[in-house]
């Protein structure tokens, strides 16, 4: 019968009109399995949701609750001894803000930088007029493969004086060549006469580029300044590697410090409190909150590039 | 084409026309294009291809602060040093270990989570559901880190839900049995939203005639996942495949550097986190140079041979 009628409008009417059809008369004559499938499928999606979430929660309850529960082992995701007094001491460690204000600053510059280099190489390899395209193109897709690896960057950065300087995070990762891959492939879309039709009105290529070409990659700019300022405020390793003052670190390196149970704000909490590792555990618990809520405000809003990114990505690289 | 070299002719007559066919060359009337390449380049030759040649230093002495290519030639003894090494041999193992389990196990998650996305009717709860797992994929290793020792010590929250099972409290983190569990755990949590994108992609793609042919054959749910859907996506599912296989050996060493310590060195350690060690903290720039060499060889091996399986069966090759 369902079967008979299916086929039926399907013959009448093909399109897109037919499958909103078809998909009503399924959906109405699901059978028992179906509706059961379709209930446990919710219920381990609901628990796939509820895995991702608990540890962001459990940090929040923590950083929000007294230091007697975390001893205990209490505390899941409600905060018990609600209390911001944590907060107030991460807050009043000068330190924290130095570094907090470390990652902004490095996090622009970085992001600037590499903006510049890879929108300028990027565009340049993506003109088909351009001699030796293919070299550059294998120079870059060459380090995708094969790199020189830490011991002689470490050795390099070192060699150049770049330690305990900005450009020593800024410079060593500058361009990432898959970002510069989908930058290639939206410039390599736009329309060539537009171009063309720049170049007979006298404009240069510097001109074109600033005043046609990046004017109309507002999207795919848009997309790479948030692929950047992402892994920038996210980054330590570099910063671990070659900063040697505490006033230099980002504020991923001062939460590393204070996971690894080197000084910080713990001294701030041993006059707090004489339980040292537990008032750790809340200042660990406050700093990955405030190191995360940046990223959380921004999230629901940059998601959706990060997915159409990828998906460039993957069509050219 | 390439006129750049100009004659050597003393005739003001040549020197003009030489002139004026630099400036008709393409090289010349791009000069534009190319002044946009001078810093890309410089940046990949400084940073990326300099160290290359800097690996040098495992063949040569080198003095912390020297020469960045080293003083006097050694010869291969940093790498009959590493070859006979215990220790190289633990971590070698250890990161063929962490790196397959990590794909063996993380592997076909994201595929079920997107097939079970894919079954969904409401668009509002699938998009919920995506939106919530990509998440841990924007977080800094140091929170992922930071979140995995919260949630594995003693007064964590896994040993608080042991308790309430009347299991008492276990030391995870200084456990070398329970890290190979806690690595693979942790990345799963991290990737398995955002390995779905590819999938999902793949997924809206197969033929919506395909799964009617299919229910007028008969086949129910199970069989047309089975037979339409897994076949639809299996190109996508092979090429993600092989490409991960070439790059299992690189670890996640960022994550293991925060979340490994000496108790758990017999399981944790990894090549990368051994030649962090051995190379910058103890100064033995070479060895350590010897090590990189031999990983990244490796790495390039694996991913070549991937990619040139992966073109022979799919089609699909990364270059």
């Amino acid at each position: 019968m369902v079967i008979d009628a299916q086929t039926a409008s399907s013959i009448a009417a093909p399109g897109p009109v037919t499958t909103k059809v078809r998909r009503k008369r399924t959906a109405m004559s699901r059978t028992r399995g179906e509706k059961i499938f379709a209930v446990v499928n919710v219920v381990v999606l609901l628990l796939a949701v509820a895995i991702t979430l608990y540890p962001f929660l459990n940090v929040l309850a923590q950083s929000l609750s007294s230091e007697k529960y975390i001893d205990f082992g209490d505390v899941t995701i409600w905060p018990l001894g609600f209390n911001f007094d944590t907060y107030k001491i991460v807050a009043s460690d000068p330190t924290f803000w130095i570094n907090y204000r470390n990652t902004v600053v490095y996090t622009v510059v970085s992001t600037a930088v590499s903006m510049v280099l890879s929108t300028m190489f990027a565009y340049a390899i993506s003109r088909k007029d351009l001699r030796g395209r293919g070299f550059f193109i294998g120079m870059a897709l060459v380090t995708m493969l094969y790199s020189g690896g830490l011991i002689p960057t470490y050795v390099l950065v070192n060699g150049l004086g770049l330690t305990n300087t900005i450009w020593a995070i800024a410079l060593p990762n500058a361009i990432s060549v898959f970002n510069v891959l989908v930058m290639k492939s939206f410039f390599e879309n736009m329309p060539r006469e537009l171009e063309e039709a720049a170049a007979i009105d006298g404009l240069s290529t510097y001109g074109t580029l600033l005043r046609i070409v990046l004017p109309l990659s507002k999207a795919v700019l848009a997309t790479m300044v948030l692929f950047y300022a992402v892994a920038n405020w996210n980054s330590w390793f570099p910063a671990f590697l070659y900063m040697d003052h505490s006033n230099l670190y980002p504020v991923t390196v001062y939460l590393r410090n204070l996971i690894a149970g080197a000084t910080g704000a713990q001294d701030a909490g041993a006059s707090a409190d004489s339980n040292l590792t537990q008032i750790s555990a809340n200042i660990k618990a406050v700093t990955m909150v405030l190191t995360v809520l940046p990223i959380l405000f921004v999230y629901p809003f940059i998601q959706r590039y990060f997915v159409s990114g990828v998906m460039l990505g993957s069509v050219k690289g | 084409m390439t006129s750049t070299a100009v004659a050597p002719e003393k005739s003001p007559v040549d020197a003009r026309r030489a002139k004026r066919r630099v400036r008709r060359s393409p090289w010349w009337r791009n000069w534009q294009l190319y002044s946009l390449l001078v810093l890309p380049v410089a940046f990949f030759v400084i940073f990326r291809y300099l160290p290359m040649a800097g690996n040098i230093i495992a063949f040569r002495q080198y003095v912390p602060g020297g020469n960045i290519f080293g003083n006097a030639w050694i010869g291969f003894s940093n790498f009959e040093l590493f070859l006979t090494d215990p220790n190289f041999w633990q971590v070698f193992r250890n990161t063929v270990m962490l790196g397959g389990l990590a794909l063996i196990i993380g592997f076909p998650v994201p595929i079920v989570l997107a097939l079970l996305l894919n079954e969904l009717r409401s668009r509002g709860f699938k998009r919920f559901v995506q939106t919530t797992t990509y998440l841990p994929h924007f977080l800094s290793v140091v929170i992922v880190g930071g979140m995995i020792l919260q949630l594995t010590s003693l007064t964590g929250s896994i040993n608080h839900l042991l308790g309430s099972l009347g299991v008492q409290p276990i030391a995870f983190i200084q456990d070398p049995g329970w890290f190979p569990a806690i690595y693979v755990g942790s990345e799963i949590w991290q990737t398995m939203g955002w390995g779905t994108i590819l999938y999902l992609a793949a997924l809206t793609q197969i033929d919506e005639n395909l799964y009617e042919a299919s229910r007028i054959d008969g086949a129910n749910r199970w069989q047309q996942t089975w037979h339409v859907t897994l076949p639809g996506i299996a190109p996508t599912i092979v090429t993600l495949l092989i490409l991960n296989i070439g790059t299992f050996m690189s670890v996640g060493f960022e994550k293991i550097l925060l979340i490994y310590n000496p108790a758990t060195y017999a399981t944790a350690d990894v090549i990368s986190t051994y030649l962090y060690r051995v190379g910058i903290q103890s100064g033995s720039f070479s060895y350590a140079a010897a090590i990189g060499i031999f990983e990244a060889v490796i790495g390039l091996v694996l991913v070549t041979a991937a990619n040139f399986v992966s073109k022979r069966l799919v089609g699909a090759s990364l270059w």
